[in-house]
């Protein structure tokens, strides 16, 4: 009878099609490092060890990066001063900043000759390293400390005026409003923002194959990288892999009963603002503003001063690399977004759960984990070389899957909700809907996630560095350059990666608000 | 001729069932308490629901199974009529061809059924600068480009004050009567009923009962609709 209807729509075949297709590639490639693992007994160990550095330096960082946040986010809640707005639009920034580019600017300051280090030898004091478990939990928590300002500042402008100005009204102290006000606050949002934390950096490969290393400071993707590349060892990497899966897992599970905030997001432009005690919490909001402020932008204007003015004395392999990085990037943002619309499309018509599970699925698997197990599958049949770019490419789409799938997932609800109907009604089908309904009225959502996804591809330094060789992307270009000495021209190269990494950022999402 | 040959849907606890015809042409008022499945009713026809049992047929080819937009049905639903970012000519051209590639004589005709319902030289205009009647004039512009036999209004003047309803369901009617269409119009409004349609359909009891003529109907209405009209 009603067979017409229930038959599935094109648009929720094309869903079920990418659903079941990213299913069967990391459930392949699980599969694949599962049988190579041929069980956890290869492990040694060095490679418990780098489980337990893995979770330690997770924790810590998160505790710091959480911790820390508490008194910045405080004080941009409270305090209204020129220049505000962007600095709470640069805490946003981290989140695309590629990561060996905030190694090089974190190098130059905390580095042996950075400018801490010679303050340190003037005053005749001892000098710090950023090498090993220190510079690990440093770089994370440069990263992660912007991100959990926002998310706790979010926190804050989340809490009624009203409640504030009753506050006042009752002649609450800044003691009261904390207890009463903040602190319950911080005890629904604190744990979610550690979370949040804890799992970026329990998958970090990138600042530990840069800063860490060593018996005391590797974390299990570097591991998963040293077994792989310097002792060939796949069954090692496997056995690691499998353990790294492990330990998403188990954190995803925990996840369940924390609510995870979203490592994005806009509004916080909100107008209210806390009652702001005045005297020595002033001076102390001021001091804290910038310090934070300081520790984010010192770094970056070092490499910054440093780099800019060598850009065009760079060698041309850079140049090359460069290129190559943009081309990559932009398939990989294009293949996330074709994905992930695809998806959110067939979610927004709201009858295959399944699908977001599936778009979720690339959470639970790190991109070293993947690389490792379509090198398995693939080695067969390519050469390891030929496999370096498509496998990046691939794997940063994927990576980039859940960010796309939150960003699109709302605004097909949405779009179906208000649209659908009438669409349906006009037999407005196929090519004709995407590009008179979905691509004009989703524009702003697909540019920010096509912005989002170029960016960190552009800036990952990850899969790549497996199979390593002769067509360098940009990031490892820098990396190479960073580990043979040649300081002045990593840090132009540093630049270039940071230029190129916002402005594809800057072009999609800009791109997305004109449509 | 619109038949509802033994439909029942059952949503929940909800469930509707329908046995009528309604005659070619026909101008049909529905009418029933908010929540008794006037909506239902409407979506059945449209195909935004596919029934449970039963089959509706339209002169008596059976459309159960055909998708929404394959139909013969135009809808005016109670908003979202337009679509906010193309323009008014593109608005009312999607009711010739989906996909917009439309030739020079469908453009005039664009044109022409633009300057039918008062809105010469509009074309070019985003729904978001006309005012709340031009915006349902657009909308009936692209209901009488298409010309389907059957035309569905979920309230769609709702919005409207008074006058400006009174104008747009006089406007509707030559509509209607220039493309020959069958009307379902649910509507809150007993005075909207008397007005535009001859016949009434009851919802009513999870029953959608034959069409009888409107004014008997609201004179002396059945316990569940004087419940409801008050």
């Amino acid at each position: 009878m009603a067979a017409g209807i229930l038959r599935l729509t094109r648009a929720e075949a094309g869903g079920a099609v990418v659903a079941t297709g990213l299913t069967a590639l990391i459930g392949g490639t699980l599969a694949a490092v599962a049988w190579a693992a041929q069980g956890l007994t290869g492990l040694g160990p060095w490679d418990w060890r780098a489980v337990w550095f893995t979770l330690w330096q997770a924790a810590l960082s998160a505790m710091l990066s959480a911790g820390l946040a508490v008194p910045v986010a405080r004080a941009l809640a409270r305090r209204r001063f020129p220049g505000r707005g962007a600095l709470v639009t640069l805490l946003g920034a981290p989140f695309i900043l590629p990561v060996i580019v905030a190694i090089m600017g974190l190098v130059s300051v905390f580095g042996r000759n950075g400018a801490v280090n010679d303050g340190l030898r003037a005053l005749g004091l001892p000098e710090i390293t950023i090498y090993g478990w220190q510079g690990v939990i440093l770089a994370h928590v440069f990263f992660n400390l912007p991100l959990s300002v926002r998310l706790i500042l979010q926190g804050w402008q989340a809490i009624p005026s009203e409640r504030f100005r009753l506050a006042e009204s009752l002649g609450f102290g800044p003691g009261d409003v904390a207890r009463h006000l903040e602190r319950p606050m911080l005890r629904a949002v604190l744990p979610g923002v550690w979370l949040a934390v804890f799992l970026v950096c329990l998958t970090s490969f990138t600042v530990a194959l840069a800063l860490g290393g060593g018996p005391r400071a590797t974390t299990v993707e570097l591991a998963i990288y040293q077994a792989f590349r310097f002792d060939f060892d796949l069954g090692r990497a496997a056995s690691l892999g499998l353990i790294q899966i492990a330990l998403c897992v188990g954190a995803m599970g925990v996840a369940r009963w924390i609510a995870v905030p979203a490592a994005f997001g806009a509004g916080l432009d909100a107008d209210h603002m806390p009652a702001a005690p005045g005297g020595w919490h002033r001076i102390s909001d001021a001091l804290v503003i910038t310090t934070a402020a300081g520790f984010l932008v010192w770094p970056m204007a070092a490499v910054i001063t440093r780099g800019l003015p060598r850009i065009p004395a760079l060698p041309p392999e850079v140049w090359e690399a460069a290129a190559r990085s943009v081309v990559m990037a932009l398939i990989s943002a294009l293949l996330a977004l074709s994905l992930s619309l695809t998806l959110a499309l067939s979610l927004a018509r709201g009858r295959m759960r399944w699908i977001e599970t599936a778009g979720m699925l690339p959470l639970i698997a790190s991109p070293l984990v993947l690389g490792t197990g379509l090198f398995i599958l693939a080695r067969t049949w390519f050469p390891p070389q030929a496999l370096a770019l498509p496998v990046t490419v691939a794997i940063n789409a994927v990576m980039a899957l859940p960010f796309g799938l939150r960003a699109l997932i709302p605004a097909a609800r949405t779009l179906q909700g208000d649209y659908g109907r009438l669409a349906d009604s006009l037999d407005l089908r196929g090519l004709a809907r995407l590009r008179l309904l979905t691509l004009p009225r989703l524009a702003r959502p697909l540019g920010f996630a096509g912005g989002l996804a170029a960016a960190l591809a552009m800036g990952d330094l990850g899969v790549i560095t497996l199979f390593g060789g002769d067509r360098p992307t940009l990031p490892l270009q820098l990396y190479q350059l960073m580990n043979s000495y040649r300081m002045a021209d990593a840090s132009a190269c540093a630049v270039l990666l940071m230029a190129i990494s916002f402005g594809l950022f800057w072009i999609f999402d800009r791109g997305g608000r004109l449509a | 001729m619109l038949d509802f040959d033994g439909i029942r849907v059952t949503r929940g606890s909800f469930t509707l069932s329908a046995d009528l015809s309604i005659p070619t042409g026909a101008r049909v008022a529905v009418i029933g308490a908010s929540g008794s499945g006037k909506s239902t009713l409407l979506s059945l026809v449209g195909g935004f629901l596919p029934p449970d049992r039963g089959r509706i047929l339209l002169d008596g080819q059976d459309i159960t199974g055909l998708p929404p937009g394959q139909r013969p049905v135009s809808t005016l639903f109670q908003d979202q009529n337009l679509f906010p970012h193309l323009t008014v000519a593109q608005n009312v051209g999607l009711g010739l061809r989906p996909d917009l590639r439309l030739s020079n004589p469908q453009h005039a005709r664009v044109t022409q059924v633009l300057a039918e319902v008062g809105l010469e030289g509009m074309e070019t205009r985003k729904p978001a600068n006309l005012s709340g009647g031009q915006q349902s004039r657009v909308a009936l512009a692209r209901v009488l480009l298409r010309a389907r036999p059957v035309l569905l209004l979920d309230e769609p003047f709702a919005a409207l004050g008074p006058a400006l309803k009174a104008e747009m369901l006089a406007l509707l009617g030559r509509i209607a009567d220039q493309t020959d269409a069958t009307v379902l119009m649910v509507t809150h409004d007993p005075d909207d009923a008397r007005s535009f349609a001859p016949q009434t359909i009851l919802v009513d009891g999870g029953v959608v009962h034959a069409p009888a003529p409107t004014g008997p109907l609201l004179d002396n209405p059945p316990p569940g609709l004087r419940a409801y009209l008050g």
